[in-house]
């Protein structure tokens, strides 16, 4: 029962995981863009969230909601005014430019919030639970579990039924094409960056509820993110849920055997499944 | 039949004989250096070689051999502790021990190319990453070498270290100043020995097929150029050199813990802006990214964290600006090339040239 329960856990970490990916799959999906500050835009909107709490003393749910407009405007700016100018056949430019603003983000918190790790206020819904059939399973993993899943409906439905979605499908395929019929891809490219970033609200809203926080932890939560993104296979978001899953599992299962092994066993995993199917587990795209 | 002109194909340019004189001077005055220079300078100039020696990997592998890595701190890591192995449990001299280190980084490139060879690109940066983070979470484990906490070298393995007696008798110094100068040597050795490799490397055929690679796979491919063949060696050399670099910084720290041997901030991001702001894809870009690099530390020393958001800013804005560094632009205005690795055709003996028609009449 207990190697149940703790893998039921691990599934539901992997909800986290997968919000964690969302973002970075849908801007890698639509321009090949790998932004290594992800995981640090992550703990600023959780600072965000964090900074609306404590100044407007209002609930970190609420906050999220006035925090998601700001994180669209902060992606929409950052893809128009930075990302757009490196993005090209070179690979180079933008790793180096996004690992910089990975940096500065770090330290720019560090320089603004200290060291101290932090926690969003979350009252009763922190310890409330619900008994399922013997287990006891935690409201808010259950709620972020939930909350991904809708995320990646939502993102899909986005894809396959709107104008907006056909637009970013045709300029994933060829840009300059898509160009000559009217759409403009670095207007599509800074959506597609501002839509990440409200994943990316959703995502530092649930981490900042159910675990401390501090500023360096953001590269580590872009490994998870790419470690998912990478087993469940480029472009599928369904794949990306999948690869957070496996994470997540590996590390509650490697924390029950030992403590100091969690981080350990959710590497390990990724290098597995990187070893037996190195394009994922459902490969979509072609790159 | 002789109208043909003689060409000749030459590297050599003017500036690159200068430059090669004054190497030549720099590196007697470093040499002597510890005869006549404080403990102080002696450590300055420590960090700038070693951080140097890496750079020039990094450069070999990301602006020339198009390998974005941000996972160069596993072998930072993986030498130094063969290294701090060697010491404990074998009972080696550090000095020796340095080899170890470059050879144990060699042997765990080898798999992990094997990983990392099978992603691409931006996934390709990443995917070193992960693998570093592996190695030192399994390095922690290792409660032989002190664990998460770490360890340092016993005292008896560092009072006796190769040379050390020597130097402490000629330059009459304590033991831990002798050590800084016996550290101090290696890495100006590591420097010279990195330099002139990378730059015989890059004039040899496989340096010209390394070019080929970088500026287009396909084409060169299609001529011939082995490109999977290049991307390993590239690999394998820079795990080597950052290996025996690490282990070297580390007998001269003396104390290790996973995380900082393993620290992505000191031995990758560090790096990667020296590269960046001194000019990716040249010989003579980290080595003036390492200059500006110890001037902004020594100046915003003070400031902690705002000095990392101050490199970061600056890496940023010269990607945007100036893709091709500090060097790029001082090259484009003035054509200088001081480790030129570019073939020219330059017509042989213009006497002949203007002979040969007259023997056709």
């Amino acid at each position: 029962m207990i190697w149940i329960d703790t893998i039921i856990q691990g599934v539901l970490l992997g909800g986290l995981y997968a919000l964690f990916a969302a973002g970075l799959s849908l801007v890698f999906g639509i321009m090949r863009l790998v932004n290594l500050a992800h995981g640090d835009l992550i703990i600023f909107a959780a600072y965000l969230i964090l900074l609306l709490v404590s100044l407007l003393g209002l609930s970190p749910f609420l906050a999220a909601i006035i925090a998601a407009p700001i994180m669209f405007g902060v992606g929409w700016a950052l893809q128009r005014h930075v990302l757009n100018r490196v993005l090209g056949p070179d690979i180079l430019p933008p790793l180096l430019v996004t690992f910089g603003l990975s940096v500065v983000l770090q330290n720019a918190l560090l320089e603004g919030f200290s060291a101290d790790s932090q926690r969003l206020p979350t009252g009763e819904i922190a310890t409330a639970s619900v008994q399922l059939g013997g287990l006891n399973l935690g409201v808010l993993p259950l709620l972020t579990f939930a909350s991904a899943i809708l995320v990646i409906v939502g993102l899909n439905q986005l894809f396959y039924r709107t104008e907006l979605g056909r637009a970013f499908r045709a300029t994933s395929d060829d840009a300059v094409t898509a160009g000559l019929m009217g759409i403009r891809p670095e207007r599509i490219f800074a959506t597609a960056t501002a839509i990440a970033m409200l994943v990316v609200t959703l995502a530092a809203l649930y981490l900042g509820m159910r675990a401390n926080f501090d500023p360096n932890i953001g590269p580590a939560r872009l490994i998870y993110a790419f470690e998912a993104v990478i087993i469940g296979g480029l472009g599928s978001l369904w794949g990306t849920l999948v690869g957070g899953v496996i994470i997540g599992v590996a590390q509650t299962l490697g924390a029950a055997i030992n403590p100091e092994w969690q981080i350990l066993a959710g590497h390990l995993a990724f290098l597995i499944v990187l070893l037996i199917k190195p394009r994922g587990l459902f490969p979509r795209a072609v790159d | 039949m002789a109208d043909i002109p003689m060409y000749r194909v030459r590297t050599q340019t003017r500036a690159s004989y200068s430059a090669g004189a004054v190497c030549v001077v720099l590196i007697a005055v470093f040499i002597l250096l510890p005869a006549f220079a404080g403990r102080g300078l002696i450590q300055d100039l420590f960090f700038i070689f070693t951080m140097l020696v890496l750079a020039q990997f990094w450069n070999l592998l990301a602006g020339y051999g198009g390998l974005v890595s941000v996972g160069q701190q596993a072998f930072v890591g993986m030498g130094a502790y063969a290294m701090f192995g060697g010491v404990i449990l074998w009972g080696m001299d550090p000095v020796p021990a340095i080899l170890l280190g470059g050879v144990a980084a060699l042997i765990v490139a080898i798999p992990t190319a094997f990983f990392a060879f099978r992603l691409q690109g931006a996934y390709f940066a990443i995917g070193t990453w992960v693998i570093a983070e592996v190695m030192r979470l399994l390095v922690a484990q290792w409660k032989l070498l002190g664990g998460g906490t770490g360890t340092s070298l016993p005292r008896t393995a560092t009072r006796e270290m190769w040379a050390t007696e020597w130097i402490q008798a000629t330059f009459d110094v304590r033991g831990a100043a002798a050590r800084d100068i016996l550290t101090y040597w290696l890495a100006l050795g590591l420097v010279i020995a990195t330099i002139a490799g990378i730059y015989w490397l890059l004039r040899t055929k496989r340096g010209l097929a390394l070019a080929a690679v970088r500026d287009n796979v396909e084409a060169a491919k299609s001529v011939g150029v082995d490109a999977a063949r290049m991307k390993w060696l590239v690999y394998l050399v820079s795990a080597m050199g950052t290996g025996l670099t690490g282990a070297l910084i580390y007998v001269q720290k003396v104390r290790i813990s996973p995380d900082a041997a393993f620290s992505v901030t000191d031995w990758t991001a560090y790096v990667i802006f020296i590269v960046v702001i001194g000019g990716i894809g040249t010989i003579e870009g980290p080595i003036l990214g390492v200059l500006v690099f110890f001037i902004l530390q020594s100046l915003l020393a003070d400031y902690g964290s705002w000095y990392l958001m101050v490199l970061g800013l600056i890496g940023i804005v010269v990607m945007l600006f100036a893709p091709r560094g500090l060097w790029g632009l001082i090259s484009e205005k003035t054509g200088l090339q001081l480790f030129p690795v570019r073939r020219r055709l330059v017509l042989t003996n213009p006497q002949d040239g203007a002979n040969t028609p007259k023997t056709d009449k």
